[in-house]
């Protein structure tokens, strides 16, 4: 059932593959939600997917109007729940730590984004087909800390633990003009797999061994805004088989905002090497 | 996870059965085999373990340098923590699903673009050391490799991109260059030569660098007799030149002998590798290349011993010790078209413009090779799949050829696809006019990326392309045959010395204020009257545009019917001109109005090279080319 290998391996799946989404939808066991913006959603979708555009999410993710926004959606505390975007997973994924983050257990990301779903000609509803009647439900908020880092947290835990590594996930030209002090750089395009929005378990278990990133690390993910590269990193670490992770949400934009330190590669004009 | 006893919010069930789901590459036509598997896959976990036991200290610098260059990761400037990747193309053959493996590793761990080098290598740069490892495993995949791009080994071995298309070829030299790179890569023959070595093969003598290269080769028949029939045959053979090459001292190769027979190429690349491992200089890595040994021998000494020599190899070298180069030809085949994609592309601005200065009409009849205009060599990682598909849909070979100025050629394609190829250029922006012509100059990395760059060569490339193409000099056909190349220090990996016109970097000052200063050299070529640049004067980096507009008018001014500015600017470096501006003597007096720096308050601009907003300083690190 599930896009990763788990096995009898106690880290949980963060991913679904294509198939038992479709086994799910057909067994009205799950809640498929669509992460893009509405036109693309009316459109065209997956089937009963409802939509939750990231932007609607963004524009306030406290804990209590997510959890009504869940609800509003058909999402109760025990529903499954599967979040797909045509983003990289990066949209889905902010999505998916979102609910997390006030205290939703089950939901897991699409292994594929829209666009690989359609390109293997798999089912979707189009404009014709009616958008999916929803039976509201209630969502309880119980936020969950531990996923979070604020840049309070991400300082203290830099400056009091050698374990703590920080992933910078954006563009690699981003990086060397400017990051965080101390940060590492893993643009978001590294977690993809060839067919999938995360690269298999020992795939990625394996990068981010040769990156020093392991069972005893400590992993805080950031890009440049709102956190959904990040956040695509965040499930990549978990996919990995590493708990220990937290997601500096507001990122790069709050850090600079605050005007904190920042590092650059100095005395080498690699913006000129881009063909953009 | 059981699907049994989860409640849903949903009341419409979905109204669609799963049906069998084709897999996701099925949507492809096709998808031609590549003959050569050059990779190893073992060398990426390899890779990997060392660089770990670099990091813990447990394996010295030194040694780790040496072994990650025999791997083809090339150090980045001002940082141990970063490399540069030297993907080779040998013979420049590359398949489309390779295009698409590079363009997928460049968004993974480079910047989102690959540069295309003048030695048919691709580069992925500002790669996280610890990453590399990863790059060999997806390259593995498609069977490519960096392994001996860089470091004192055979690296890549080029062939002309024109090579079994070329109207002036007596045969297609491809096979025997994809042997060679076949018979060298990973041989303990050349793990540890005194310097790089460099095999060059051309079509022609218009269309290579034979006269540039440790070894360079032009394919040629002779008429022989037949020992059986007691008749004459066609006997292939090459045209081979040795200890020519560019840096920081060029030097023009010799030819070896009238005619070397196909059968002696091996025995002669061996002879001259042996050579050169026995008695190339290890101490002065400024001056090891093999040009320098035969510089400083004398040709008819070196050619000697190279003759001596191969006749010890042809004897005493195993029979089964051969070339085994791969004659079966590409099959030419035109994918099927479902409608007629040719209509409107046509009528489009530009169209004729790019054909006539990007296309090259073929020696098989109706086919033409299709030259695509990077600038220096950069394309993004979209484009190089633009690229992959369009070779799919476009050169009926099924192959991509990387060229010898920072490009690549798509070949085979049919007149009556010229225009549908162009709109798909057009939709990925690779339509830029020129390619063939001056307006598309040639830009080493430089500051970019390189440790011994002065200036950023490789932006003042793309400058020169923008202002070319924006005033149309492309259309000039009197331009076309003249080169710009640029590097962006003393060393030649922007072959300033083989160019009409050639800038190479360094610094000067005003007081304590410094600017960015090219010199620039003139009349250098690379055909069959080879020869170098000529100094003519220092340029500031900022006055090198003005600078090469004003040499083309005083060109306009004084030429005689029939020039080229490559023949004008020959003249005038060969004292042979005799108008107004007879020598490089004159050109220099012309240009000095344009060459005074200005005050820093008057233009602030002036001290800034390209690509920078802070003041401007030679910064370098330590080379590797010599490491």
């Amino acid at each position: 059932m599930s896009g990763d290998v788990a096995g009898a391996d106690p880290a949980p799946a963060v991913t679904t593959d294509v198939d038992a989404l479709r086994g799910e939808i057909r067994d009205r066991s799950v809640v498929a939600i669509d992460a893009r913006r509405p036109e693309d959603y009316k459109r065209s979708r997956i089937p009963t997917a409802v939509n939750l555009p990231l932007a609607d999410l963004l524009s306030d993710d406290g804990p209590d109007r997510v959890a009504k926004i869940a609800g509003s959606l058909g999402i109760g505390d025990e529903t499954r729940v599967v979040v797909y975007d045509d983003s990289f997973g990066a949209l889905a994924s902010r999505i998916a730590w979102t609910l997390e983050y006030i205290g939703h257990a089950d939901v897991t990301l699409l292994g594929a984004t829209y666009a690989q779903w359609r390109s293997m000609e798999l089912e979707t509803d189009d404009a014709t087909a009616p958008l999916p009647s929803v039976t509201p439900r209630e969502h309880s908020s119980n936020p969950n800390p531990g996923i979070l880092a604020t840049h309070e947290y991400l300082e203290k835990a830099v400056a009091d633990r050698d374990n703590v590594v920080l992933v910078d996930n954006r563009e690699r030209l981003n990086f060397l003009e400017q990051h965080i002090p101390g940060a590492i750089s893993l643009p978001y395009r590294t977690l993809a797999g060839p067919d999938s929005i995360l690269r298999g378990r020992e795939d990625m278990r394996r990068l981010l061994a040769n990156r020093g990133i392991g069972e005893g690390s400590e992993v805080i993910t950031y890009c440049g805004s709102v956190g959904t590269l990040s956040g695509l990193a965040y499930y990549a670490m978990k996919s990995a088989g590493l708990p220990n992770t937290r997601l500096y949400v507001r990122s790069f934009k709050e850090w600079k905002g605050l005007q904190k330190p920042t590092a650059s590669q100095a005395d080498a004009n690699y913006w000129d090497l881009s063909a953009e | 996870m059981s699907q049994t006893s989860r409640a849903s919010g949903h009341d419409s069930a979905p109204s669609h059965k799963p049906g069998k789901r084709p897999r996701l590459e099925s949507a492809r036509p096709e998808e031609r085999k590549p003959r050569e598997n050059w990779a190893r896959r073992s060398e990426a976990d390899h890779f990997a373990d060392t660089v770990k036991l670099f990091r813990q200290g447990r394996y010295d610098a030194d040694s780790f340098r040496r072994f990650r260059l025999q791997h083809g990761a090339y150090g980045t400037r001002m940082t141990g923590d970063y490399a540069m990747v030297r993907i080779k193309i040998p013979a420049g053959v590359a398949y489309p699903h390779q295009l698409e493996a590079i363009s997928r590793l460049s968004e993974q761990f480079s910047i989102g673009s690959a540069h295309i080098s003048t030695r048919e290598n691709v580069q992925l740069h500002w790669v996280v050391l610890e990453d590399v490892s990863e790059i060999f495993r997806g390259l593995s995949r498609v069977g490519l490799t960096s392994r001996e791009a860089c470091g004192n080994t055979v690296r890549n071995v080029m062939c002309s991109p024109l090579a079994g298309v070329c109207p002036s070829e007596p045969f297609d030299s491809t096979p025997y260059a994809i042997a060679v790179a076949r018979f060298f890569l990973r041989n303990p023959l050349c793990q540890n030569l005194p310097r790089k070595f460099k095999f060059n093969f051309t079509c022609c003598e218009e269309h290579g660098m034979a006269r540039m290269v440790d070894v360079g080769l032009i394919p040629q028949t002779r008429t022989v007799p037949d020992a059986e029939g007691g008749g004459q045959r066609e006997q292939r053979g090459f045209n081979v030149f040795l200890g020519g090459g560019l840096g920081n001292r060029s030097f023009v190769g010799h030819q070896l002998e009238e005619f070397t027979p196909e059968d002696d190429l091996l025995y002669t690349s061996i002879a001259t590798i042996r050579i050169f491992d026995r008695l190339g200089d290890r101490k002065n890595l400024a001056r090891n290349r093999m040009r320098y040994l035969v510089d400083e021998m004398g040709w008819e000494k070196f050619q000697s011993l190279i003759l001596m020599e191969r006749s010890i190899v042809r004897a005493t070298q195993s029979v089964v010790t051969r070339l085994k180069p791969d004659f079966t030809p590409l099959e030419i085949r035109r994918p099927l078209r479902i409608s007629d994609e040719s209509g409107s592309a046509a009528a489009q601005d530009g169209y004729s413009r790019w054909l006539a200065t990007n296309t090259i009409r073929q020696k098989q009849d109706s086919y033409h090779t299709v030259f695509v205009t990077l600038e220096a060599g950069d394309i993004t990682a979209g484009q190089l799949n633009s690229l992959a598909d369009m070779v799919r849909r476009y050169s009926c070979e099924g192959v991509a050829r990387i060229g010898f100025v920072q490009n690549v050629a798509l070949r085979f394609v049919h007149s009556d696809d010229l225009a549908p190829l162009y709109a798909g250029l057009l939709g990925a922006g690779l339509a830029k006019s020129g390619a063939l012509t001056m307006a598309a100059p040639i830009g080493c990395s430089g500051t970019t990326s390189c440790n011994l760059a002065l200036t950023n060569s490789h932006r003042l490339a793309k400058e020169i392309q923008r202002k070319f193409l924006e005033l149309g000099l492309d259309k000039d056909p009197d331009l076309a045959d003249s080169t710009i190349k640029i590097s962006g220090c003393p060393n030649s990996c922007g072959q300033h010395g083989i160019a009409t016109i050639g800038f190479f970097g360094g610094g000067a000052r005003v007081g304590k204020d410094m600017y960015a200063n090219y010199q620039m050299l003139l009349g250098g070529r690379s055909d069959g009257l080879t020869m170098l640049g000529q100094t003519c004067t220092r340029v500031p980096a900022k006055r090198v545009i003005p600078v090469i507009l004003k040499i083309i008018e005083m060109f306009r001014a004084n030429r005689r019917p029939g020039d080229t500015l490559k023949s004008w600017i020959h003249r005038v470096v060969s004292d042979a001109e005799d108008s107004g501006v007879s020598s490089i003597k004159d050109v220099k007096a012309e240009l000095q109005p344009l060459l005074a720096p200005p005050t820093k308050d008057d233009d602030p601009d002036f001290y800034l090279d390209y690509g920078s907003d802070t003041s401007y300083h030679t910064k370098t690190g330590k080379g590797e080319c010599a490491a």
